[in-house]
């Protein structure tokens, strides 16, 4: 039985311009939803019920006068909890941050407050944003609403999970290597990983500052667009921001695509893919063609290296950022007899294995001595990616690869093998080092019936040609992406 | 070829306490992970430049208009421990490190 948290936010737009729904009754609809089934699923950390409502009820008030509306007034969203709300606690999936209360608001969650979209909750993520099972999480995991023994990925495995079981119409990640756009195949949703700097970045707890951007997880590509037109846009608290007008992306988004020339990423649909990925994504592919695109095999001879180099900057970079979690102004301290020994207990037990190993790694590869050898040359192959989708590019309006080698697997399946978890990310971390906007959307299932990903891939600030592609795609599929727990 | 590391000293760096256990799995696993990341120097030849930033800007300015900042109750609110309106940590001294 379908409810009004199981439509999309543009639907949800009309019937509430329509005078056919309330933005109570949606939201109402999401705390059902989530009193229902998020015992079994996980996806949230902190709830926030009561302001929800409350919200809600402003705006239908509001409403009423006849006022003109924005296209996310009223509609319910969830944010990872690496996004830092003022007054509602902000944990990052970290024991360190198991109590903390930000005193600001980041700026993408002000500009959909601002836009009207009332916050359900903080969604649950692997810790610090590392890792793509959501296993990593201090506070249990996150469970994939198509097979409750399986991960959701990560790391905004929540609010890909939540977006999925209808708890939120849509939700807000973050992806720096693939965290949006990964937990959004595994779980049937679509994630958009905008192009870096576009969004703002202030209130975003830090990981890999070179590469970590703001994306959206929603249930249709309109809606990622609608979103993104809320969030993106110049922010004078973030130095790092592009100077860019905010625009509404999705003007154009039916404008069909004939005669777009479509790059398929060699090898994408050969070893190391699984057969049903490799199945569903060849499928998506001819359907481009039959809608007119142009399509042919595209080279990025990098692409192998660009997971090493990801395996070097991002934890460098986050060895870093974490510096600060010293049990000093904020978050857990662990006592000591000095500073120094309550800074490394502190740490020690804060820390998770996962955000240690990063830790550790990072640190080694900024480490006199080695620097040169591991820092350094990454830094390199990071041009060397650049380079090759800039080639792509001159003669492709896209490319396209699955988001993910797999669909969901099971809990605990690679929660010992460091390295083969990180190959989940291996066709999504090339867009992360080159900055370039990507979106999965998804394109058919599995012989289990789990969902299975495309990727779309355009050239900086193209986000609308992602947006074409994928909307004229999922038109053209019409597939059937409620899991089946909703179906009892 | 495995990278071999010392894990006491990388530790010591990032000031992060290990236990025995996890001092013998960060050696084997990072041993593992920095092998394959290694493969970032047969690519990354003399000419190629570093690129830090795959967007960069510089220079970024805006107006120095006074805008509210954080109150001290605020800045304080998460403090693990406090004297009055400071942070208050034990005493700092040379061991450990």
């Amino acid at each position: 039985m379908s409810e009004p948290c199981d439509l999309t936010a543009s639907e949800l737009a009309s019937r509430l311009a329509a005078g056919e729904l309330s933005s109570s009754e949606i939201v109402r609809s999401s705390l059902d939803r989530i009193h229902e089934v998020d015992d079994r699923l996980g996806a949230f950390l902190t709830l926030t019920p009561e302001v929800a409502i409350e919200r809600a009820e402003e705006l239908d008030a509001y409403l009423t006068t006849g006022a003109p509306q924005n296209p996310a007034a009223g509609i319910p969203v969830a944010l990872k909890d690496v996004l830092v709300t003022n007054g509602i606690r902000t944990t990052c999936g970290s024991r360190i941050l198991e109590t903390y209360v930000p005193p600001y608001d980041c700026t993408p969650w002000l500009r959909m407050s601002g836009a009207g979209s009332p916050l359900v909750g903080k969604t649950n993520c692997d810790e610090f944003a590392m890792g793509s099972s959501n296993e990593n999480s201090a506070f249990g995991p996150v469970r994939n609403p198509w097979d409750l023994e399986r991960v959701p990925g990560g790391s905004s495995g929540g609010s890909a999970a939540a977006v999925a079981a209808g708890e939120a119409v849509w939700a807000l990640g973050t992806d720096t290597g693939g965290s949006v756009r990964q937990p959004a195949s595994l779980c049937g949703v679509v994630g958009l990983k905008p192009t870096y700097g576009l969004v703002s970045r202030y209130g975003l707890i830090a990981f890999a500052s070179s590469l970590d951007t703001v994306g959206t997880l929603t249930r249709s590509v309109r809606d990622a667009a609608v979103m993104l037109s809320v969030i993106g846009g110049r922010d004078h608290r973030d130095a790092t921001c592009l100077d860019t007008d905010p625009v509404d992306h999705s003007e154009g988004i039916d404008a069909g695509i004939d005669g777009l020339r479509v790059g398929v990423i060699a090898g994408s649909l050969g070893e190391g893919v699984e057969p049903g990925v490799r199945d569903a994504v060849g499928a998506a592919i001819d359907r481009l063609v039959g809608m007119g695109a142009e399509v042919d095999e595209v080279t990025l001879p990098h692409a192998d290296y660009a997971l090493s180099a990801y395996y070097l900057i991002a934890p460098s970079e986050a060895s870093s950022n974490l510096a600060r979690y010293d049990g000093v102004r904020y978050g857990l301290r662990e006592e000591g007899a000095d500073s120094i020994e309550m800074m490394f207990r502190t740490r020690g037990r804060g820390f998770g294995a996962e955000v240690k190993r990063r830790i550790m790694l990072g640190t080694y590869a900024l480490s006199a001595g080695y620097y040169e050898a591991f820092y350094g040359q990454a830094q390199k192959v990071r041009t060397l990616v650049i380079r090759d989708y800039e080639a792509a590019f001159a003669d492709h309006d896209v490319v396209v690869s699955p988001t993910s080698p797999t669909t969901a697997f099971r809990i605990g399946e690679r929660a010992d093998d460091p390295m083969a978890m990180y190959l989940s990310d291996v066709f999504t971390i090339p867009a992360n080092l080159a900055g370039v906007p990507a979106i999965s959307v998804p394109c058919g299932f599995d012989v289990d019936g789990l969902p299975v990903g495309l990727q779309i891939a355009a050239p900086v600030l193209r986000e609308d040609l992602v947006f074409r592609i994928g909307h004229a795609l999922e038109n053209e599929l019409a597939l059937d992406l409620r899991p089946p727990m909703l179906a009892a | 070829m495995p990278v071999e590391i010392d894990i006491d000293h990388v530790a010591r760096l990032a000031r992060l306490e290990l236990d025995d256990e996890e001092r013998e799995r960060l050696r084997m696993q990072l041993g593992q992970i920095l092998e394959h990341a290694a493969r970032v120097g047969e690519v990354a030849a003399a000419d190629v430049p570093p690129t830090s930033w795959a967007i960069p800007r510089a220079n970024v300015f805006r107006e120095d208009e006074p805008e509210p900042s954080l109150l001290q109750e605020e800045a304080l609110r998460n403090a693990p421990d406090r004297a009055e309106a400071r942070f208050r940590v034990p005493k700092i001294s040379e061991t450990g490190s």
